[in-house]
């Protein structure tokens, strides 16, 4: 008895101790990107100037951790402090009130660094609600070498015409070498992605100002069958299960021209480590389809961000670890450990005012070109915002069954007015349950 | 059985036998060779088979990112755990149905069966919510309970057809030499149906080691288990497939060691009946 008593009191007392100096544990949901996992690998600093916040880190596949931040904000689940999320998430969230408000980053943050694009596409009603970690737009990626093979070069705005040329001229399908590689991989954020900035660049957008989708307007008709024109003649074979990382593979083996995708794309292809043609690249505007095309073609604009649920219980200690995982100092941290051309791109202005920065990437001033011209708020002809996307929440089904009868189009099954008047009627359907359309 | 077959078609059998394993056994393969491959070898078109620079690089990325061991621990309290808590509830129930059945029996079986005809997703908010309420998230104990209960209908029904094979009379018998309930159960009939109860505690085993919904959606750190791990590492913009394949062949090791061990006891349980 006596020794039951005397182990119940060192308990409690131990229990007293740790509460006194309480340790706040974060749960950070993230992706698997390379930016991510250093940042996972820095953790330790951030702990050594906080050692009363410890950090656990949860890394799942892009869908499952949406698909569980979800559950766990539209359940209240309080799992997570802080998660990853994007551009289409913010806006729809925090209209939900689903977001906690980062209002206290602390004086040395500098928000507005922030690169203006990516700090209005992660505020609503003026209220930063996720600060980004990094961000990329649309940029046309070409072998050099190709190119000039091909007696072309390129025009400082080239046009989907241009595009078409050398994508004819580069091909040398005995060598496998194709003229042009594209997304084709069905998905909202994949071959939508792309297409929903093609369209763009033709001027045309998801839905009218009164809702009614477009994909039978003149616009994503001349997209959609310029690009199944390209990609048949000119794009690599099985082109309809390619996405990022596919093309990614195959720009980096040598087999591609030019690839139109995401900015982020350019600082891996110009690493040894992860690419054969890492001197042979250059970097262009995305194209236009007309005159004075939107956004002069930057019709992309997406920013891995971090945002802390409403749900948590430890917004405090949540907002001191978003304040320093995407803080100036944490870029030179990076710089220090890692060096310039690892540092995630994208986000601060401070950034491209860095010489050193601009040296070691060849790929920062079209990078934050791109971005600078991308705005994605909604306007007169545009009730959304969002420019791949359209940041309502039936985008992610609807995206990804247009995605689905477009890469039909692409792979030969259907043809283009078949696969764009199937994409109208489910979008119509979609739309109309939803109550957008009476 | 033997007898009859010429040599021939004996040599041409055994050939057909051993190119359907590779062939089922060739994923497996691919995934083994990948993770030693470094991510440009993993994605090289035509693809590499065996000629490449063996490195084993993404280990060591994989043990530096995440702690292996943790997941794996919670990969077997989890799947031990479920299948231990769904034999306490399925013996009696899988008794009960085989030596006493009513009317209704046919249609409790089925019944249980058609509980896994809903897709998952279907309770996830509602699991979700008792989890939150019961503070279970994250924990052991709700995953235990979770995968039990999924695979509950399939070891009732299994060790349903076991006992079924068991002649009544032996119990009969038991129970006129003046044994309980409870040794009729332990003693008599668990005995004659250890070689079903073995198979079916060893699928039950790999079932849970492989559920990778609710494994997912209801853990963050704490119970998360090898599925989670192999989740972590697909990559939405950057080359993976070498460190995923790494991490699946860390994930399956296990299993597949244990898998062929007992390679035996799993056929013979699958094959035979209880008392034969």
């Amino acid at each position: 008895m006596y020794l039951n008593r005397l182990i119940a009191g060192a308990a409690s007392l131990l229990a007293l101790t740790v509460s006194a100096g309480a340790q706040t544990t974060l749960t950070i949901g993230t992706v698997n990107n390379s930016d991510m996992i250093r940042m996972q690998g820095l953790t330790d600093e951030f702990t050594k100037a906080h050692p009363d916040i410890t950090v656990n880190w949860v890394t799942l596949e892009e869908n499952v951790l949406r698909q569980r931040v979800t559950t766990d904000i539209a359940t209240n689940g309080g799992q997570f402090d802080i998660m990853t999320i994007g551009t289409y998430e913010v806006p729809i969230w925090s209209k939900q009130g689903w977001l906690a408000p980062l209002d206290n980053l602390g004086q040395a943050y500098d928000v507005d660094d922030i690169l203006p694009p990516i700090r209005n596409a992660l505020s609503t009603d003026g209220q930063l609600f996720a600060a980004p970690f990094y961000a990329e737009s649309v940029m046309t990626l070409y072998r050099t070498d190709l190119l000039e093979k091909a007696g072309l070069t390129m025009p400082e705005k080239p046009t989907w015409t241009f595009i078409s040329e050398a994508a004819e001229k580069m091909t040398d399908k005995d060598a496998g070498v194709y003229g042009i590689c594209l997304r084709g991989k069905p998905g909202w954020g994949e071959n939508m992605a792309f297409l929903g900035n093609m369209a763009r660049e033709f001027g045309a957008n998801y839905f009218d100002a009164s809702w009614q989708p477009q994909f039978e307007s003149d616009g994503w008709k001349q997209a959609v069958t310029l690009y199944v024109d390209l990609m048949t003649k000119y794009g690599p074979p099985g082109a309809a299960s390619n996405g990022f990382n596919e093309n990614l593979s195959l720009f980096g083996q040598g087999k591609c021209g030019m690839w139109m995708d995401a900015t982020v794309a350019a600082s891996f292809v110009t690493d040894p480590k992860q690419s054969q043609v890492p001197d042979k690249v250059g970097f262009a505007p995305a194209p236009c389809g007309i005159d004075n095309c939107p956004n002069e073609g930057a019709n992309w604009l997406w920013a891995w961000s971090l945002a802390i649920p409403q749900s948590s219980q430890k917004k405090e200690a949540a907002q001191t670890f978003i304040a320093w995982a995407t803080s100036k100092d944490y870029l030179d941290l990076v710089a220090s450990k890692e060096g310039w051309a690892n540092v995630p791109p994208g986000t601060r202005t401070s950034l491209y005012e860095n010489p050193e920065y601009t040296k070691a990437a060849p790929f920062a001033e079209a990078t934050l070109a791109a971005i600078n011209k991308a705005d994605p708020s909604a306007g007169e002809n545009k009730p959304y915002v969002g420019l791949q996307f359209a940041a309502i929440p039936e985008f992610q089904g609807l995206g990804t069954a247009v995605g689905q009868v477009m890469a039909a189009a692409l792979s030969g099954q259907q043809s283009v007015d078949q696969a764009l008047a199937a994409a109208q009627a489910q979008a119509t359907r979609e739309m109309t349950r939803a109550g957008y359309i009476k | 059985m033997a007898r009859g077959i010429s040599p021939t078609r004996k040599i041409g059998m055994t050939v057909l036998a051993w190119a359907v394993g590779f062939l089922i056994f060739f994923p497996i393969l691919w995934t083994v060779l990948t993770s030693f491959k470094t991510e440009l070898d993993a994605i090289a078109i035509p693809p590499k088979f065996l000629v490449f620079d063996w490195t084993t690089e993404n280990y060591a990325a994989i043990q530096e990112q995440r702690n292996y061991f943790s997941f794996l621990m919670n990969s077997i309290y989890l799947s031990l755990g479920s299948t231990a808590l769904g034999l306490l509830i399925a013996i009696p129930a899988a008794w009960a149905m085989a030596f006493s059945p009513t009317k209704r029996t046919k249609d409790v079986l089925l019944w249980m069966l058609s509980t896994k005809m809903m897709p998952a997703v279907g309770a996830l908010v509602p699991i979700t919510i008792l989890f939150r309420n019961f503070g279970l998230l994250d924990s052991r104990i709700g995953l235990i309970v979770i995968l039990c209960l999924i695979n509950l209908p399939i070891i009732v029904w299994m060790l349903y057809t076991y006992f079924k094979e068991i002649p009544g009379e032996i119990l009969e018998a038991a129970r006129m030499d003046g044994a309980s309930l409870v040794k009729e159960i332990t003693q008599v009939l668990t005995p004659m149906a250890l070689p079903g109860i073995a198979s079916t505690i060893l699928l039950n085993v790999i079932l849970a080691w492989n559920e990778a919904f609710w494994t997912l959606l209801l853990t963050t750190t704490n119970a998360a288990p090898l599925s989670a791990f192999i989740a972590s590492f697909s990559s939405p913009q950057g080359n993976f497939y070498a460190k995923l394949s790494a991490a699946s062949t860390l994930a399956i090791a296990p299993i597949l060691i244990i898998g062929w061990f007992s390679q035996k006891q799993l056929v013979r349980g699958l094959t035979f009946g209880a008392v034969k």
